[in-house]
């Protein structure tokens, strides 16, 4: 009986620690998650506020919304401009620093450092580069008799200036687990390859390159999240323009909320979001987990 | 590890075998990374009229750090966001903790259910978030306060998970030696769990603090005065293309803002390394 009594203490004592955590989660997590699915499903009233149910009407009107479809194709381009090249970049370093190499310490010093950068921060430098008149690499164009590129004015253009930036901000952040994971394989994996007389080249993508999937993997997770998650750079960069060139989705949803107050609207993009990120979970918890686990 | 060779091994570039091509590229590779930065200092200490003028004897100046000191609050924005980074990594501390103890220890009913709710919020973030958490800030009175900008942070899945995971790996018996003497739970985690967990709190702390003296979209949406602002909006509206400011000031307003971090990163990399390398779960 006493035993018993001890053990509901305990489960109330461990609900209490819990307590403050899970009001916390409930008020800024579940709680929206919750709001933004009803509210796709009213129309907008005064500033946005939620008036009359109208069932599926804003995911038609989503449909047929030739802004939302150019926003997610950019936002498709944007993860597949990003996301491989910053992988090979990362895989690259990390392979560069683990080597011997004079000055190692700077090279991999210069390969982090973007990392810790604000996006805003960075996002300012690089527009010292991309401006049209002033910025460097006109001038750098115009040195060697060529005419400028409207890097970020230009349509066809501005998008991959968009993409540059990112991958240079992104690359040595996932350099570092790659390096990690590289620190981690036994060197007698490369004694035997040696004593074989395997080449370096398929040395790499027989051992190495296979032996790092799972740290790929969980790269490739994180840099899905980012692209869907991370528009900072846009607000000094390009505001999502030209006509809408850069717009990534959560640019459309705070432009939607916050300069044309339709908070249905927004909701609704915010879904799209939110399926996007559950697909990304679903891969990682599902499937990744399974048959591979980090530390 | 035998393995045939076949021609496609053998047939490649010679130049993956010459040390000097690699070394070659690592150090362009780290030079082209590392000049945007070193161009921004560039643009910083020398008048504006050197922007793209590379002379190696161009007039040093700290003019543009004064006009940016000047032209906007910086001392507050500086203020605003040391109060908003110790703030959200005390309380993130406090509340992780108690959860991450709970899950470890506790016998609660549908822990394993509750842990997964949990890590959902590993994928759904404030700020995916913002136009309810905007209208949820704005009921409990948060909206334009530094409060408001930390408090969706607060409970932090990834603090909770890394935490639950350091105390699964401290032995029970150090817990029972402590009731022993004595003991109640409280001071069983402050004397026991806690101080075991220093590296833990140490790598989740400094991805905390990078984080939020980054973060900008929510802070953005949230703050809509100086009072509140932290560094990242205040540099966000200052530098604006359209408010036409110089850019030399831009830069030096640039170099304000990451210093203290850049800094931090500089003298303490292998930490900081470690701890973004330790965090490596989401």
């Amino acid at each position: 009986m006493v035993e018993m009594n001890s053990h509901r203490r305990m489960q109330l004592y461990g609900a209490l620690l819990l307590l403050p955590a899970a009001v916390l989660l409930s008020t800024f997590a579940y709680l929206p998650t919750i709001t933004t699915l009803i509210n796709s499903l009213f129309l907008p009233g005064f500033r946005g506020a939620p008036t009359e149910f109208v069932g599926l009407e804003n995911y038609r009107l989503l449909i047929e919304d030739s802004t939302f479809w150019r926003v997610a194709r950019n936002n498709l381009i944007y993860a597949l401009g990003t996301i491989p090249t910053s992988i090979a970049l990362a895989l690259a370093m990390a392979l560069f620093v683990n080597a011997r190499l004079p000055g190692r310490g700077f090279v991999r010093m210069a390969y982090f450092t973007p990392t810790i950068l604000p996006m805003i921060a960075a996002a300012n430098i690089w527009m010292f580069f991309y401006a049209p008149q002033i910025g460097l690499f006109n001038k750098l164009l115009g040195a060697l008799g060529l005419s400028g590129v409207n890097w970020l004015g230009d349509p066809s253009v501005a998008l991959s200036s968009v993409i540059v930036m990112t991958v240079w901000k992104e690359a040595g952040f996932f350099m570092i687990f790659y390096l990690a994971a590289l620190q981690g394989m036994a060197p007698e994996l490369k004694e035997a390859a040696d004593l074989e007389g395997t080449s370096r080249w398929s040395f790499f993508w027989r051992v190495t390159f296979p032996l790092l999937m799972p740290t790929t993997l969980f790269v490739l997770i994180n840099a899905l999240i980012n692209a869907v998650r991370v528009v900072d750079h846009l607000f000094i960069l390009t505001k999502g323009g030209p006509n809408n060139a850069t717009n990534l989705l959560l640019y459309y949803v705070y432009e939607n909320a916050f300069s044309f107050f339709d908070r249905t609207y927004a909701a609704t993009i915010t879904v799209v979001i939110l399926v996007v990120l559950a697909i990304v979970a679903t891969v990682k918890f599902a499937i990744l987990d399974r048959r591979t686990h980090y530390q | 590890m035998s393995q045939p060779s076949t021609a496609k091994s053998t047939g490649w570039p010679m130049a993956l075998r010459l040390p000097g091509l690699e070394t070659t590229a690592a150090w362009l590779l780290a030079l082209i990374w590392i000049f945007p930065l070193l161009y921004a200092v560039w643009a910083a200490f020398h008048p504006p009229a050197f922007m793209v003028r590379f002379d190696l004897f161009a007039p040093l100046t700290l003019d543009n750090f004064a006009n940016a000191w000047a032209q906007a609050p910086f001392a507050r924005y500086y203020l605003n966001t040391f109060l908003l980074v110790t703030g959200v990594v005390f309380a993130q501390f406090v509340v992780c903790t108690l959860a991450g103890f709970a899950f470890a220890r506790f016998p609660i009913p549908g822990k394993d259910f509750l842990f997964m709710l949990v890590l959902i919020q590993l994928f759904v973030f404030p700020e995916v978030l913002i136009v309810e958490n905007y209208r949820i800030a704005s009921t409990l009175g948060l909206v334009d306060t530094i409060t408001g900008i930390g408090l969706p942070y607060v409970a932090s899945a990834f603090g909770i998970f890394l935490l639950r995971q350091t105390f699964k790996t401290i032995p029970r018996e150090l817990e029972d030696a402590a009731r022993i003497e004595g003991c109640g739970w409280m001071a069983i985690l402050l004397k026991v769990y806690v101080p075991l967990a220093k590296p833990t709190y140490l790598a989740y702390g400094l991805v905390s603090i990078s984080h939020h003296w980054n973060n900008f979209l929510w802070p953005l949406v949230v703050t809509n005065s100086v009072e509140s602002r932290p560094l990242t909006v205040g540099l966000g509206v200052f530098s604006a293309p359209e408010t036409g400011v110089n850019w030399a000031t831009v830069s030096a307003a640039t170099l304000l803002s990451i210093a203290p971090l850049l800094i931090a990163f500089l003298l303490f990399q292998r930490q900081f390394v470690q701890s973004f390398l330790r965090s490596g779960i989401r």
